[in-house]
């Protein structure tokens, strides 16, 4: 009874996570361009009733701003992270399926990938596909399917070394019946909780990289964007600019970090009993 | 041999008992030590002897108070009449009673073996450590060595020689001496009987039925966690005849110079005790009464048997 | 004696080779990359150069280039002046790369060493009170906090820090890493000190959860070994413990960790000292970047590289030669 209750508490709990981070997307997909156009009247405006994160140097306002921002650091993230996911299922079992010549191979590549600092490689890719979205994209999903790729090679070579796998294999099914009954089932959940668990970290670096001047182009009010211009006008003590946005940001990435913890409770209570 | 009136430690109705968590939430206790009992009077070694999994080596950590958090202590402990809290506990592990453990896994492996066997104390004890050392048979360059470079019988002997250091009354050594060679492990036994006679005491756990009558003088027989049988150690190389527990005669059996008959069954496992007497479901003997009440502890030809029938 | 020197050299042979071949990957990768933009960075040179440019002048800086040359012609041609030493000018700064290079990594690794020492330090320090508290209240607070900290963006709080001890309390200057207009060898130690703290602060701060997890995680497996209940069946109280056996089996895989980490540590200051125009290798690489400074960015790149090698090799000869029982193995 007592394992059904603390089971229903988490199911909750994460339903009401999902739904709080769906509403922050859509609302900020919804917000029309021009809602956010700001006058000079209204220029540098504390926060106040009519403005809950006040107002840029442009006069525009920037709870909508950040919401704006928000959803399309989110659709940037989602995007990113499901590349990448893709990317680390593909080269993972490749790793580990593939001829030992293969698995050497592509564990030096990830080192090779891993040997670059994420900021350095992002801007490098970045500057190959001539910055903005695209660029900022493939940047994100290129740096981090590194060490879910090791992940899932190293689950799917214990699954191999399994009796029913060798069972199998001897009653004469194919390497792709293998694949299809007996590994991806396990896999599916791992991907999904993988899939998470890299999204904090592409909406972060997103920020990041915007933050840099490499991603979107300045009229998109990507959270990075939003933080950088504040940072030109932070000496005349315009603070809400820089504290409220990156908050907001904050509190979405933890958000999500517990999401994705929660997810894993949910589909696996061993794995996540540390 | 016995001075009733002087026990080092005395043991009665101790269980130990673990909560567990089934199916990652639901919680249960297992009882792995129920109604356990065992007295030790200065200048003897007693045996504990049992098969794995009977509580041998719980009951070491019980007396000094080292259990996992998640473990339960009920029952009476005294050691010298006065009853063991966790509080003496503390203060008398390492001191009064010291432990010789099981295996090299209980030595520090990036610590040199000499500074583990002088231990925290000041002032170190290092040339006391260095004549035990010797007289164990452990050569000079063994202190530098790291407890991996160590052969098996060269752990044990500088597992023995941690409670030798000390000046300890009760030494509980944990299965000290397998590994060793023989006359190493007959010097470690004289030393051990050495402290015995200079009226400390030892408790000696060990599965080898055969180490513990020829070298101690009582012996207590363990099964699934609770004390069937203590007898002298003479009564052992009598025979079955003096023994009083269907459990010991079946084990005297067992060895190999009397028959090597095998007992038949499985020692339960903790979760799954039986009702009545923990032995009934192999015992030859049972009756309806063994199913039903733990048999209390009688007094029989100056040993203590928990049988019914035992004569 | 002799063996031990025979091991090391094969050692250094190994990490030779493998650090070697890694940088050449790295280089193919970067190179490749940089030449498949469509951002032409001749027209950013030029534009770059504020004056008019004539076609024949033009054409002559093409060919310096060798923009009409194929790929390989032109990566082997790089790599040629660069096993000599020469990694080009940059279009920015209109020097010799490897002159900003050295310059501007004296500037990062005093940010970047201050951060990894103190991150290393705090790191160490929360992750034993957290282990030493196991599941009790400090040690839930802090495991709370760290992962609140890692999901802070170090760009964000180096603003927020900017604000409030550099605009607010005016505790520290806005940026730079010594005083505006003020030349280069007149800034004091004391100078280049102050501007130093904040972005190192910023960065340590970013990097002290991870190491403060992992050490607590490997202090509760040690509280759990045996050879710490057998110490405590000897009346070793809590601290001693901790003293005697705990930081002992701890300190080197800490240690390995915080070497293994350089990649993060490098990532972490070109943010920080973006926020902060420190004038390090990482706010060069960002310029670089923005302004198609096509040299620069190659180089630092590769440099990069480089010093992300370097701190994985010492982690790994760490272990190697501190743990007694990989030593005896490898001999």
């Amino acid at each position: 009874m007592r394992n059904l209750n603390r089971r229903t508490q988490v199911v909750i709990l994460t339903a009401f996570m999902t739904i709080i981070l769906i509403a922050v997307f859509s609302f900020g997909l919804l917000i029309p361009d021009d809602a956010v156009v700001g006058s000079f009247l209204s220029a540098k405006q504390p926060p106040s009733l009519a403005h809950p994160f006040g107002t840029d140097a442009l006069g525009r306002d920037l709870f909508l701003r950040t919401l704006k921002g928000m959803a399309v650091s989110m659709t940037v993230g989602t995007a990113a992270s499901m590349i990448s996911a893709v990317i680390a299922v593909f080269v993972g079992i490749a790793a580990a399926t593939g001829s030992k010549c293969v698995d050497a191979l592509i564990n030096w590549f990830i080192d090779v990938v891993m040997g670059v600092p994420h900021t350095i490689l992002v801007i490098l890719i970045s500057f190959a596909l001539g910055r903005g979205l695209k660029g900022l994209l493939v940047g994100i999903a290129a740096t981090h399917w590194c060490s879910l790729a090791r992940l899932i090679r190293g689950e799917v070579l214990q699954l191999r070394s399994q009796q029913y796998v060798a069972v199998s294999r001897k009653l004469g099914k194919s390497g792709g019946w293998i694949l299809v009954h007996h590994l991806l089932p396990h896999l599916v959940p791992q991907f999904v909780v993988g899939l998470i668990l890299l999204f904090p970290h592409a909406i972060l670096h997103e920020a990041s990289v915007s933050f840099l001047g490499f991603g979107l182009p300045p009229e998109q009010p990507a959270i990075g964007i939003i933080l950088s211009e504040s940072m030109r006008y932070i000496q005349t003590g315009m603070w809400w600019s820089a504290v409220l946005p990156g908050l907001t940001l904050v509190l979405i990435v933890l958000l999500v970090d517990k999401l994705g913890d929660n997810l894993r409770m949910i589909m696996d209570p061993y794995s996540a009993q540390d | 041999m016995k001075q009733k009136d002087e026990t080092i430690l005395e043991i009665h109705d101790l269980s130990v008992s673990f909560r567990m968590y089934d199916h990652g939430l639901e919680q249960t206790d297992l009882q792995v030590i129920s109604d356990l009992y065992l007295t030790v009077y200065p200048g003897e070694i007693v045996a504990v002897a049992g098969s794995s999994g009977s509580g041998k080596s719980l009951l070491a950590s019980a007396i000094l108070g080292i259990l996992p958090g998640n473990a339960t202590v009920h029952g009476h402990l005294h050691y010298k009449g006065q009853e063991l809290t966790q509080e003496r506990q503390e203060q008398l592990r390492g001191t009064d009673i010291a432990l010789v453990p099981q295996s090299v896994a209980f030595l520090d492996p990036l610590m040199k073996v000499g500074a583990q066997a002088d231990g925290h104390r000041k002032p170190l004890p290092t040339d006391k450590r260095k004549s035990i050392f010797k007289r164990l048979g452990l050569p000079d360059k063994t202190e530098q060595l790291y407890p991996f470079q160590l052969s098996g019988g060269m752990a044990r002997r500088a597992l023995v020689s941690t409670a030798l250091l000390t000046d300890a009354k009760l030494v509980i050594a944990d299965e000290p001496t397998p590994g060793m060679s023989l006359e190493q492990a007959l010097e470690a036994l004289r030393m051990f009987r050495e402290m015995a006679d200079d009226g400390k005491a030892v408790i000696l756990i060990t599965h080898d039925l055969d180490l513990a009558f020829e070298f101690t003088d009582r012996v207590a027989v363990f099964y699934a966690g609770t004390t069937v049988e203590t007898a002298l150690a003479s009564d052992f190389k009598k025979g079955p005849d003096a023994l009083r527990h269907p459990y010991s005669q079946a084990l005297w059996r067992a060895l190999p110079q009397n028959g090597f008959q095998p007992v038949c069954g499985f020692q339960p496992y903790a979760g799954a005790l039986p009702k009545g007497c923990l032995y009934a479901p192999r015992c030859p003997y049972k009756t309806a009464q063994c199913m039903d009440a733990v048999p209390p502890v009688r007094e029989i030809r100056g040993g203590e048997v928990r049988c019914y029938y035992g004569a | 004696m002799k063996r031990t020197t025979r091991r090391l050299i094969h050692i250094f042979a190994t990490y030779g080779i493998r650090i070697i071949t890694l940088l050449l990957a790295v280089s193919v990768i970067t190179f490749v990359l940089v030449s498949v933009s469509p951002i032409d960075p001749v027209r950013q040179y030029i534009m770059g150069l504020g004056t008019a440019v004539s076609p024949e002048q033009r054409t002559q800086i093409e060919e310096y280039w060798g923009v009409n040359e194929p790929l390989v012609e032109r990566y082997v041609g790089w790599m040629s002046e660069l096993v000599k030493g020469n990694m080009g000018e940059s279009a920015i700064y209109r020097r010799p790369v490897a002159d900003i290079i050295g310059e501007r990594f004296v500037n990062s690794l005093a940010l970047m060493l201050c951060a990894w020492v103190l991150s290393g330090v705090i790191g160490f320090f929360i992750g034993c009170v957290m282990g030493m508290y196991q599941d009790r209240l400090p040690d839930k607070i802090l495991k709370k906090v760290c992962y609140i900290i890692s999901s802070i963006p170090t760009f964000w709080l180096g603003l927020v820090f900017l604000l409030v001890f550099s605009v607010w309390l005016k505790w520290f200057p806005i940026g730079f890493s010594g005083p505006i207009g003020v030349l280069d060898k007149d800034i004091t130690v004391w100078e280049k000190l102050h501007h130093l703290i904040l972005p190192a602060f910023t960065l340590a701060f970013m990097s002290f959860a991870n190491i403060a997890l992992h050490t607590r995680q490997k202090l509760v497996d040690v509280l759990n070994s045996e050879y710490v209940l057998f110490a405590r069946a000897r009346g070793e109280r809590k601290w001693t413990i901790l003293r005697r056996h705990g930081l002992r089996n701890i300190l080197l895989p800490a240690l390995t960790l915080q070497f293994a980490s350089f990649a993060e540590l490098f990532g972490g200051s070109v943010m920080a000292e973006n926020v902060f125009s420190y004038p390090g290798l990482g706010s060069a690489a960002a310029a670089a970047g923005l302004n198609s400074d096509v040299p620069l960015l190659l180089g630092v790149t590769l440099f990069s590289a480089l010093f992300v090698a370097i701190g994985n090799m010492i982690a790994n000869l760490l272990y190697g030669i501190i743990d007694p029982q990989i030593q005896e193995v490898g001999g």
